[in-house]
């Protein structure tokens, strides 16, 4: 229901974003060369020229049920779910996003289990050498691992791994089924810059969590069960220091599933955030609205499912 | 147990030191006693007597926490202090094993009751989860727990402070080791519940032959309890005698308070005579008996003898021993003019 509620507040503050902008809509939709008859035309066409509260109900129905913009013989459909036509190539906005989502999705997912995997586990290993040197050095390579942005890790590697050493090709965007080797080529560098700079915090977190939990009796209480210490810390204290790790795990994977922007910019990958911000520069309203909808419904999901998952983590929290 | 009267756990000379940022914190110096097959041995003693940390550290327990532990602990003639942590593991929980005050806090909050037993069961022994699960689940009927197959499906929050207690029990017991510390074991239920805990105890002790340390500062728990009674005071034993002789014939001022602080219905000018003054600070004890600051009695000794001689810990009769620089005449007088025991 929340999520229901949250969606449709969501979906009308992004389509006000048609007029929020310091311009006229239907100006935008066609070229240099425009004549105020022709902007006229598509302005019907489009239905702009209609209420507010009729384009939102339309543009909603659209994505539902599909819609038909124009009258008479000159109509075009627009099959469910039609997010509407790109402003500057005409095509449909839904075909773009179709195209561009699995990008992301790729390169969402693949950082997402390096930079989980590996935090996770640096987590636990300096959580276990508190103190100790081993602690001091991971504490210290994350730090900088943490400060550094993204567009520099990542510059960095194109500069030494492809350019310089040329242990890779120049990256280039093919899907896995098309050529697997060359998407593995193409993915592993962008996957490694962004799970670096997540892997960093994810590291911190887990470190800190373990140690806030192995100082709690139930912890002392497995070690004097005669539990090994690796099962100690592996199940009994990282499985209470979960949730937080859950949490932010969740809305950082649901950010990044709506668009990696500067990651994808920097490896040419034609992905989701790459869309949003070409529609942002040219002022590609439908496209505009439909990727901020997808981001957004990526968070809220995340949400929802970051509260299912405490309940199962935490016995406490499920409903009675 | 046939031979109860062999020695099971022999502590001698135990020192427990934390380094911290405020300087070396002693919380045990030189503590020693021998623990009997099947018997009850209660350490009683302010919070920061080094009660409970000098338990935890013949268990292993304090390892990583910074602590340097010297002395000799043979368990059943194998010693503990400086024995390969891998061994001591395999003792924990399998022959020695240890409750806690916080039954809700000493259970792991997001597993099922039944899978900790059984993971407790599964650590010290090779079989599979079903046959895990069936000794599990006679231990929870031993201990008293109702619809057993329901309660081990449920999660420590589902069940009652008691109930909770009685799974730590059935847990520590489940292994049938032969030495269970208990720490507080009922300081935080409720009364009508503790006494219910400790029949339980005393109930499985007996069927079980398991020798107990009772880690308290309830006098009455030691009254029911104990077979012998260690009093600690800032780190160390100041009396040591068998439960009878610690209540009918203290022999040291702060056994003393500990007595005289107990509530009495039937005294006559009922006020409560606590010791005053607080416990000492660990860190840079001082060079006499550790007691002397809040000691009503140093007087009594001569040369300020109590400020500068740390009292050893000597025999007064066979199974007595105190750490005072008082003599028996003047503990007989101070016993007789402050109503302090049994009255010959």
């Amino acid at each position: 229901m929340l999520m229901v509620f949250m969606l449709t507040i969501l979906s009308i503050v992004t389509f006000l974003l048609f007029n929020a902008v310091p311009t006229d809509p239907a100006r935008l939709t066609c070229g240099k060369t425009c004549s105020p008859a022709t902007i006229e035309a598509n302005r019907i066409r489009l239905g702009l020229d209609q209420p507010l509260i009729t384009q939102y109900l339309e543009w909603i129905k659209g994505i539902f049920a599909g819609r038909t913009y124009g009258s008479g013989t000159a109509t075009f459909n627009c099959d469910a779910p039609c997010l509407g036509y790109s402003f500057r190539n005409g095509e449909q906005v839904t075909d773009m996003i179709v195209t561009s989502l699995p990008v992301t999705i790729y390169l969402a997912l693949g950082a997402f289990v390096l930079w989980m995997v590996g935090g996770i586990s640096t987590g636990i290993y300096a959580a276990r050498k508190k103190g100790k040197w081993q602690d001091r050095a991971i504490m210290g390579v994350t730090l900088v691992g943490y400060s550094l942005p993204v567009f520099f890790i990542g510059i960095l590697m194109l500069i030494f791994v492809v350019v310089r050493w040329n242990i890779l090709p120049y990256p280039s965007y093919v899907g896995p089924n098309v050529d697997t080797l060359q998407f593995l080529q193409t993915m592993i560098l962008p996957w490694i810059s962004l799970a670096i700079l997540y892997a960093a915090y994810y590291t911190r977190l887990t470190r800190s969590q373990m140690l806030d939990t192995m100082s709690e009796d139930y912890i002392r209480t497995a070690r004097a069960k005669g539990l090994p210490e690796k099962i100690v810390l592996r199940k009994h204290a990282l499985r209470a220091g979960l949730t937080p790790i859950v949490t932010s795990a969740g809305l950082d994977l649901a950010g990044l599933l709506g668009g990696a922007v500067i990651t994808e910019y920097i490896f040419g990958l034609p992905g989701l955030g790459r869309l949003a911000i070409g529609a942002v520069t040219e002022y590609d309203l439908p496209t505009i609205t439909a990727t901020t909808l997808v981001a957004a419904t990526f968070v809220i999901v995340a949400n929802i499912v970051v509260d299912l998952l405490y309940a199962a983590i935490d016995p406490r929290v499920r409903l009675q | 147990m046939s031979e109860t009267d062999e020695v099971l756990l022999s502590v001698r000379n135990l020192y427990v030191e934390f380094a911290t940022d405020d300087g070396l914190v002693s919380a045990v110096n030189d503590l020693s006693y021998d623990l009997k097959r099947g018997k009850t041995l209660a350490i009683v003693g302010e919070s920061g007597s080094g009660k409970s940390v000098s338990s935890m550290a013949l268990m292993g327990l304090v390892a990583g926490m910074n602590a340097k532990v010297s002395g000799e602990v043979y368990f059943d003639g194998q010693q503990l202090i400086g024995a390969d942590p891998e061994s001591v593991r395999k003792l924990r929980g399998d022959r020695m094993a240890m409750i806690f005050q916080d039954p809700l806090s000493s259970l792991h909050p997001f597993f099922r009751i039944g899978d900790q037993l059984v993971e407790a069961v599964q650590v010290h022994h090779d079989i599979d989860k079903k046959q895990a699960q069936v000794r599990v689940k006679a231990m929870l009927e031993r201990v008293g727990i109702p619809d057993v197959d329901q309660r081990m499906n449920e999660y420590p929050h589902q069940l009652s402070g008691g109930m909770r207690q009685r799974v730590m029990i059935g847990m520590s017991l489940i292994n049938n080791p032969e030495l269970l510390i208990a720490d507080e074991p009922t300081t935080a239920l409720d009364v009508t519940v503790q006494a219910q805990i400790l029949e339980l105890l005393k109930d499985l002790q007996k069927e079980f032959g398991t020798a107990i340390i009772l880690i308290t500062h309830d006098l009455g728990v030691v009254a029911d309890m104990a077979d012998e009674v260690v009093v600690m005071y800032g780190g160390s034993a100041v009396e040591h005698a068998p439960v009878r002789e610690i209540f009918y014939e203290p022999a040291m001022p702060y056994t003393w308070g500990l007595i005289a602080s107990i509530p009495q219905i039937s005294a006559k000018n009922a006020h409560l005579d606590p010791i005053p003054g607080n416990p000492p600070s660990l860190i840079n004890l001082p060079s006499g008996c550790v007691f002397a600051p809040r000691c009503a009695f140093k007087q009594l000794v001569g040369d300020d003898l109590c400020e500068h001689e740390r009292p050893q810990l000597s025999l007064i009769s066979l199974e007595h021993a105190s750490r005072c620089h008082l003599t028996e005449n003047q503990r007989t007088d101070i016993r007789r003019a402050r109503l302090i025991g049994r009255q010959k």
